[in-house]
């Protein structure tokens, strides 16, 4: 049981890193990649959130909105599925508002290294997208707990060793039309290439 | 007349929401593997910019500005939902590829950028053009690389054969890299690089410069 849950996180950690192979959160990815420490703290915030966001949009999803979810409130014939993502994409505004209000009051230190980057999350393509993959597999509460964790640690890791490379690569010397954003897209490309090799891994 | 010409022209080179703002590619890379797929994708995507930037710029005066986020995402959200619902009815099979890429349409950054960049200022006939605009210039880069991966990926343009395979008896080996995730990232890469090179003004300026060798004067 606990080999099932490990293959999972590290499958959404590496195999299916949220950055590299699904190219969600590209965005920020690329915005804010320039410097090691907002990256770590970006990485920080997203894998927060998602670890949050992912199984509270699980129990809405199995509760709220699936085929027959209601039936617990007497009405086995309702499906609202349709209401996916708007339900998703407002728990997600939700959860990321009352985690700023709670870090603001209770860790004043976390809330001050994330600063601007926990309000932008909310926009960000990977929060969203784990919420859309955990309803498109059907996993369980636990699974989307352990993929939640996982899909942020990989978003995480993918986005510090970008800003690590860029770090170093703003120094050299790039053609013209390729500085800035088209060295940055060949330099995931790369990445993305590298990450590419943990796909024969099974546990 | 001109204003709405250039709000309409304006994104799909000069202004390019990918090429130059670096919006929206989150789902642009992953569906262009496939020409109709992609093609999908992007009519899902303009007349969502389209019908939200309209809808916005209606509602702009009345909505208060702490939770016009919101309200914004609530607007884009319900399109969403229509487009993905009438998806689900006319070409299920194509909606099946696509999975989570049409839900992530709500987190798309050119439809909130444009929401919040020009519908909040601008009225419900220009906010629809510019919308329309920014939806064909992100449909442009979108066609682009996916003609080029599905033309050397697999050897075809919209599933018919242009290029005979080897497996099929023909004498094309197909390049597997391009139907990779990786390719994506080089493809646009080296498109930003081919945009900048035409429009040298969008070259971003250096973070440090290179001197170059100084001569030593003796004595």
């Amino acid at each position: 049981m606990l080999e099932y849950y490990l293959s999972l996180f590290l499958k959404a950690v590496f195999i299916e890193n949220m950055a590299l192979v699904f190219f969600l959160g590209m965005c920020t990815f690329i915005a804010i990649s320039k410097k090691i420490e907002t990256a770590i703290g970006l990485g920080i915030a997203v894998v927060v959130v998602l670890t949050i966001t992912v199984p509270v949009n699980n129990l809405i999803n199995t509760y709220l909105l699936a085929d027959g979810a209601l039936a617990w409130a007497g009405l086995p014939d309702v499906d609202l599925s349709f209401l996916g993502y708007l339900s998703y994409i407002g728990v997600i505004a939700a959860i990321v508002q009352i985690l700023e209000m709670f870090l603001d009051k209770y860790v004043p230190v976390l809330y001050n290294a994330l600063g601007v980057f926990l309000p932008l999350i909310t926009v960000n393509c990977a929060i969203l997208g784990a919420s859309l993959f955990m309803v498109n597999r059907d996993y369980n509460f636990a699974e989307s707990m352990v993929y939640g964790v996982g899909s942020g640690v990989g978003w995480a890791i993918a986005i510090v060793a970008l800003a690590g490379i860029r770090e170093k690569l703003k120094y050299s010397d790039v053609p013209e039309g390729l500085r800035g954003l088209g060295i940055t897209f060949i330099t995931v490309g790369l990445m993305s290439l590298g990450f590419m090799s943990f796909g024969g891994i099974s546990l | 007349m001109s204003e709405a010409k250039e709000a309409l022209l304006s994104p799909i080179v000069e202004n390019n929401p990918i090429g130059l703002q670096i919006l929206g590619v989150c789902s642009a890379l992953a569906v262009t593997t496939q020409m109709n797929v992609a093609l999908v994708m992007c009519i899902a995507l303009t007349v969502v910019i389209a019908f939200s930037s309209m809808v916005i710029s209606i509602i702009r005066n009345r909505i208060p500005s702490s939770i016009r986020i919101i309200v914004q995402m609530t607007v884009i959200a319900s399109l969403v939902i229509v487009v993905d619902q009438i998806l689900g009815a006319v070409a299920y099979e194509l909606s099946r590829q696509l999975t989570v890429f049409i839900g992530l349409i709500i987190t798309n950054c050119i439809v909130m950028g444009r929401a919040e960049a020009f519908a909040m200022q601008n009225p419900p006939g220009i906010s629809f053009i510019d919308g329309i605009g920014n939806g064909l210039g992100y449909s442009v880069v979108l066609m682009l690389v996916a003609t080029i991966r599905e033309l050397f990926g697999s050897g075809s343009l919209f599933g018919f054969e242009i290029l005979p395979l080897i497996t099929n008896g023909g004498w094309y080996n197909p390049m597997g890299l391009l139907l990779l995730p990786p390719s994506a990232f080089f493809i646009i890469g080296l498109l930003i690089w081919g945009l900048r090179s035409w429009k040298t003004e969008q070259v971003e300026e250096p973070d440090y410069v290179i001197g170059g060798h100084t001569a030593h004067s003796a004595g």
